[in-house]
């Protein structure tokens, strides 16, 4: 009986230790994503209520191993239940049979009564560890089995339709959403099944010495749960305004330490100061609006404690005699009551917690759902190495959500042809080039490369042999070395020196700080975006493509980086079929082939020359262009 | 996170009396709030003791129910009980108060000192550090307050209970005083050893979302290169170690909370042996036995409690030492002397013999004369990283000179009040930064400008036509919450935000970068036709060197000629290679 005596204080403290954790987890750069992920869970959650059977049968099926936590799960429950049942008997034993027998203290009696007792506690918490960690064995392997799986699927699912929000979205299921799942499993979860149990069985001990004060014990305790939960509900409202309040703090704080530059050449500290102490005082509100609801919330344990208790004395006291019930079994009564209210009052606790897991479990379900758009083949036919040629026939493409993007376009590219492709924002240029390398399948008609259909050609010969180079050349937290060795699958560092060489890069290496050892950053913001740039296209050395399809950067690079740049870009380009998204008009000028695409639609084809005798939008475009910078 | 900190407790008290002192009412209310809990949860235990010896044994061996008795008994166990519920609230809610200032304390203090420091420390720190210690340092520092009122209380109920045990029997009380040391033993066992694991799975939580954020970050690069399999197998390597640090840690727990449940039961079995051969021999009743076996299981938890007070202990102490390094940064010197006023007319600008270095480095700007006539165009020339940003950043007092003298109208800068200074001279960065506010508010930045004003520095700096396009015009949101603006805007509003101000030395650091050149020249122009001010100009485009009146070509930390942009070119092979290299990079820019 841990602190049945207080079983408000029990809860009480626990949710002190669950924001002392929770603390901790600040340090978690996406702690307050999480928290807001958390509370649209919630939101979605109570729409969703009659749903968490169907969530609960389909996580079964996805993780097996749940099956078996099951059983665990109520192994360790019942054990834990025996536990805190034992000594609660255990003091009516002693007093109706040890201490208030008619024939006096009963020595030998109250010695085994308490062996037996002292017997069970040791072999209760014996079994108590060892059921408590297989379970914990369990839960986390299924964590860890759902995590990677729901990551791996995230990956295999087209990026054509990526952007901020879905990266975000999917960063949150293999993050925050599996974290709620982790929590309940490992709180809510065990909580769940250990206090019905705890519940049952007491109510099932308490109806032995009275079943009238069971049932008194019940109808008193029964408002807890809807309380509990009505509480619970104004406590997350308020902490859901806290954290936008928080939200806006930190936006304000960030502001003061970015914009440090301008708020001294303008002094405005005084302006940035006062708008700091606005947004510190809401959020001290607001804090203090919520920490109502909590500092409320956890005596209810007590207050209804005392309520039942008191019920539960005076009932027995009265009527008690006369159902037969004695003065060890009241006593026995009283201390179970206690029990009761604890696991009780844990219910309503959990329960939102319950639906926050639930309505996280189903959003990482839902991705596994998710159809991969960009079957690989089966058995599918390698490329040759060398240029590759371009057929596409009759090509369209429209997002799922939204219009078609690309409508009926056309075009055979010969082998080694450099092609450069214009238009404005949102022409479909960019799409085009995403249906190339695969990023996505056309709705629509049939790409072929190297005379193979696109569809046919498997994962791996792709990668090699078509290569796209985005406009900003992400990379990942390491060194500049490992970053472009990631070209090509196996590739050593005589490769990776090579592939620099090839593309005149010795210089810019050798003016690094550590040359290829050189720390990247994270996402490469170590770098400037030309030098990402840079290894975008070292990379596409390493990789040897017979395609190339470059999306050429728009932002200004400095003119050392962008003579580097160009210098390699042409190396890269040489004996390869290059496809770009062309931002200036020098890279149409040179190139074999442009294609001109508006809203969609193929609407122009052919050299610079031929098009700008055409007179189309293309002779517009450069007429513009000519204009802006005519004295140069 | 398992810190092992020196002289813990003497500076564990100091903080928590700085703490204490700041909120004096607030903290005494909720100790106050646990004390009585204390009193009021051992009261329950001698209530139901009594309640046992006086109404439910005499009921049961009499058959007669004494009706006052009962009711009575019921009214104190309620009473109690309430008692216990209000305590609680007052402690929690007056604990939340004072951790919650505490913790508005140290932001007011922190985010006055990122305000008052030199930009230089800006430049040093990273904004990630800066914000993790208005949010993780912060919440660490004062986490301690919550559970420090109820450990006070857990004090007060230990006292009251073993001097209650004693009252019973001072055999019972020799079990308390053997059990409870061992409880407090176990609980600091417990989380010693949870503390490492702990801060284990705190960590591999943050490393398993760092790889999924970059991963997904990186999709479009991980597709092009092949590489899904390679990012799944990484992630499989965090979530891993996440598995393996939350198994040592359920192992932990799976240990030491089984036990800490059993310990008391043991107890409690002990006590009743003990116990019922007491009443046996006629030395206690019933009712006392029953009154100390609930003290036992009272007595359990709040060990807990207090062994979380001991864990937060280090950390709020680390945290706070740390808060305390930033909080005492060095401010920026404020106005000396003198002060002189300024004249209301465009200032000549001289730069003696300046050097300038960040940090241990070597000077950016060395020994270095310039001086920009009133009312006159400079532009500054030179390659990436020859120190025209730090040249620029001058004028208005971002830096201060390692060596020599900029003066302004002929004074010393550092003579003169830096609010005069920032008055005068109107820097435009590259980079702009826009504050999440209406275009409005982002030029004029919360001053009460005219609407005349407005419309003349907006035309000066051709914004004018894009601002009226805008949804709400003037008033459209601007940044994060609002509109997305292009580079070029972006730069065309902080054009005129400095415009605004009138300055009577306009600094242009790359300031129109991004602007398209048409408009830029156009701007340009019509800044040298309208406007009465000294200007430097830092410029890449030859059709912005042009309309200057003067150029300086800076490398190698000094200005190394000067003259017409036509005298450069026949002077200075070095200015006309940069001078080619910029026009090669303009030629063509579309969409």
């Amino acid at each position: 009986m841990s602190a049945d005596v207080t079983p408000g204080s029990d809860l009480a403290e626990h949710d002190d230790l669950a924001r002392l954790e929770h603390a901790a987890a600040f340090d978690d750069p996406t702690a307050l994503d999480h928290e807001r992920a958390e509370a649209a869970a919630a939101a979605d959650a109570s729409e969703k209520r009659g749903r968490a059977l169907t969530v609960l049968r389909r996580g079964l099926a996805e993780s097996p191993e749940l099956g078996r936590g099951f059983k665990i799960t109520v192994l360790f429950a019942i054990i834990s239940a025996i536990g805190r049942l034992t000594i609660p008997i255990l003091v009516q034993q002693i007093i109706q049979n040890g201490l208030l027998a008619d024939e006096g203290f009963r020595v030998g009696f109250t010695l085994t009564a308490c062996g037996l007792a002292a017997a069970i506690v040791v072999s209760v918490s014996i079994l108590s560890r060892i059921t408590y960690v297989r379970l914990v064995l369990t839960s986390e392997s299924m964590l860890r089995n759902l995590r990677v799986r729901a990551f791996g699927h995230a990956h295999a699912l087209s990026v054509a339709d990526h952007n901020e929000t879905r990266r975000g979205d999917l960063t949150a299921r293999v993050t925050s959403d599996i974290e709620t799942i982790a929590r309940f499993a490992q709180y809510g979860a065990v909580a769940w099944i250990v206090d019905t149990v705890v519940v049952a069985g007491t109510l099932i001990v308490m109806s032995f010495y009275s079943w009238q004060l069971a049932l008194v014990t019940m109808l008193v305790a029964t408002p807890i749960l809807p309380l509990f939960r009505f509480m619970q509900r104004r406590q997350l409202k308020g902490y859901s305004i806290v954290r936008t309040r928080v939200g806006q703090t930190f936006s304000e704080i960030s502001e003061s330490v970015q914009g440090a530059a301008p708020i001294r050449a303008y002094g405005l500290q005084r302006r940035s100061r006062k708008r700091l102490d606005v947004a510190m005082d809401q959020q001290y509100k607001a804090e203090m609006s919520a920490a109502r609801w909590f500092a409320f919330m956890f005596p209810l344990g007590d207050a209804f404690g005392g309520i039942a208790l008191a019920s539960v004395v005076m009932i027995g006291a009265w009527w008690g005699p006369g159902w037969g019930l004695d003065a060890g079994g009241l006593i026995a009564c009283l201390f179970l009551v206690q029990l009761i209210l604890g696991p009780i009052a844990e219910i309503g606790e959990i329960l939102d917690q319950t639906q926050t897991a639930i309505a996280g479990w189903a959003k990482v379900l839902n991705l596994l759902d998710q159809p991969i758009d960009v079957v690989e083949p089966q058995n599918g036919t390698e490329l040759p190495a060398g240029a590759l040629a371009l057929d596409i026939e009759h090509v369209g493409f429209t997002y799922r959500t939204g219009g078609p993007v690309l409508t009926d376009v056309s075009i055979a590219i010969p082998a080694g042809t450099a092609v450069a492709i214009v238009g404005e924002t949102g022409s479909g240029k960019t799409t085009f080039a995403k249906l190339l390398t695969r990023l996505a399948d056309p709705t629509t008609g049939v790409i072929s490369v190297g005379g193979i259909s696109l569809r046919d050609i498997p994962a791996a010969s792709r990668a090699e042999h078509i290569r796209m180079v985005p406009q900003d050349g992400f990379m990942f937290d390491a060194t500049l070395r490992e970053n472009i060795a990631m070209g090509r699958r196996g590739a050593t560092d005589a490769d990776v020196e090579a592939a620099i060489n090839e593309l005149g890069l010795d210089d810019w290496v050798a003016g690094l700080p550590h040359g290829l050892d050189t720390e990247v950053g994270e996402r490469g913001e170590g770098m400037s975006v030309g030098e990402r740039q840079l290894v975008a296209l070292a990379r596409a050395q390493l990789a040897d493509p017979g395609l190339l399809v470059l999306d050429e950067a728009t932002s200004a690079v400095d003119p050392r980086t962008e003579r580097t740049l160009t210098n390699a870009l042409h190396r890269l380009s040489e004996g390869r079929t290059t496809v770009s998204i062309a931002h200036r008009l020098s890279t149409a000028e040179q190139a074999d082939l442009i294609l001109v695409f508006d809203k969609g639609v193929l609407v122009e084809r052919g050299s610079h020359d031929e098009l700008v005798a055409e007179g189309g939008r293309y002779a517009e475009l450069y007429r513009s262009w000519l204009g802006n910078t005519g004295q140069s | 996170m398992a810190e092992r900190v020196p002289g813990i407790f003497r500076r564990g008290a100091r903080i928590l009396s700085r703490y204490i002192r700041a909120n004096p009412l607030a903290f005494s209310l909720s100790v106050l709030g646990a004390a009585i809990y204390a009193a009021a949860a051992v009261g329950t235990t001698v209530i139901i003791g009594r309640v046992t010896n006086t109404v439910i044994i005499p009921t049961f061996e009499s058959g007669r129910v004494e009706r006052g008795m009962v009711i009575s008994a019921g009214i104190a166990i309620l009473a109690v009980g309430l008692v216990r519920a209000s305590t609680i609230i007052l402690r929690r809610y007056f604990a939340a108060m004072v951790a919650f200032r505490t913790q508005r304390n140290w932001r007011r203090q922190l985010v006055a000192t990122y305000l008052e420091v030199p930009l230089k420390y800006h430049r040093e720190t990273p904004t990630g550090t800066l914000l993790a210690h208005a949010d993780s340092d912060i919440v660490a520092a004062s986490e301690v307050l919550n559970p420090l009122p109820f450990s006070i209380g857990v004090v007060t109920l230990v006292v009251f209970a073993i001097i209650n045990l004693a009252m019973v029997d001072w055999l019972l009380m020799m079990i308390a005083l053997l059990l409870f040391p061992g409880l407090i033993i176990i609980n600091r066992l417990y989380t010693r050893r949870a503390e490492l694991p702990l801060g284990d799975v705190q960590r591999r939580v943050g490393q398993v979302s760092r790889v999924a954020h970059e991963s997904f970050d990186g999709a479009l690069v991980v597709k092009t290169l092949g590489r899904e399999q390679d990012e799944v197998d990484r992630l499989a390597v965090a979530a891993d170690s996440l598995r393996e640090s939350r198994v040592t840690l359920g192992r932990i727990r799976g240990t030491f909370e089984p036990l800490i449940e059993a310990l008391p039961n043991l107890g409690i079995i002990a006590l009743l042996l003990i116990g019922s051969w007491l009443v046996s021999v006629g030395r206690l009743n019933t009712g006392q036995v029953v009154q100390a076996a609930a003290l036992f299981g009272l007595l359990a938890f709040p060990m807990r409690v207090f062994g979380y007070f001991l864990q937060e202990l280090p950390r709020s102490v680390v945290a706070s030492a740390r808060l305390d390094v930033v909080i005492a940064a060095e401010r920026e010197a404020l106005a000396t002397g003198g002060v002189p006023v300024l004249p209301d007319t465009p200032l000549a600008v001289r730069f003696r013999d300046v050097t300038c270095r960040h940090g241990e480095d070597p000077p950016v700007l060395e020994h270095l004369d310039l001086e920009i006539p009133a009312g006159k165009v400079v532009a500054l020339v030179g390659a990436t990283g020859a120190g025209k940003s730090t040249l620029c950043e001058l004028l208005p007092r971002l830096v201060d000179p390692e060596i020599g003298v900029v003066t302004l109208g002929g004074i010393d800068l550092r003579e003169l009040d830096p609010a005069e200074v920032r008055d005068a001279v109107a820097l435009v960065f590259q980079e702009t930064f826009l504050f999440n506010e209406s275009a409005r508010e982002n030029v004029t930045l919360g001053e009460p400008v005219s609407d005349e004003r407005l419309l003349e520095a907006a035309s000066i700096a051709h914004s004018i036509d894009f601002i009226r396009a805008l949804p709400d015009g003037w008033d459209t949101e601007i940044g994060e919450r609002g509109i997305t603006l292009s580079g070029g805007q972006r730069q065309r509003l902080a054009l005129t935000r400095a415009l605004l101000r009138r300055p009577r030395v306009l600094v242009l650091d790359d300031a129109t970068s991004a602007v398209d050149p048409v408009i830029e020249a156009a701007i340009l122009r019509d800044l040298r036709s309208s406007l009465a001010t000294s200007t430097l100009v830092v410029a890449h485009r030859i059709s912005t060197i042009e309309l200057a009146d003067e150029v300086a070509f800076l490398d190698g930390g000094t200005i190394v000629a000067r003259g017409s942009h036509a005298e450069l070119l026949s002077s200075s092979p070095d200015y006309v290679r940069l001078v080619q290299a910029y026009n090669d990079l303009s030629a063509g820019e579309i969409s």
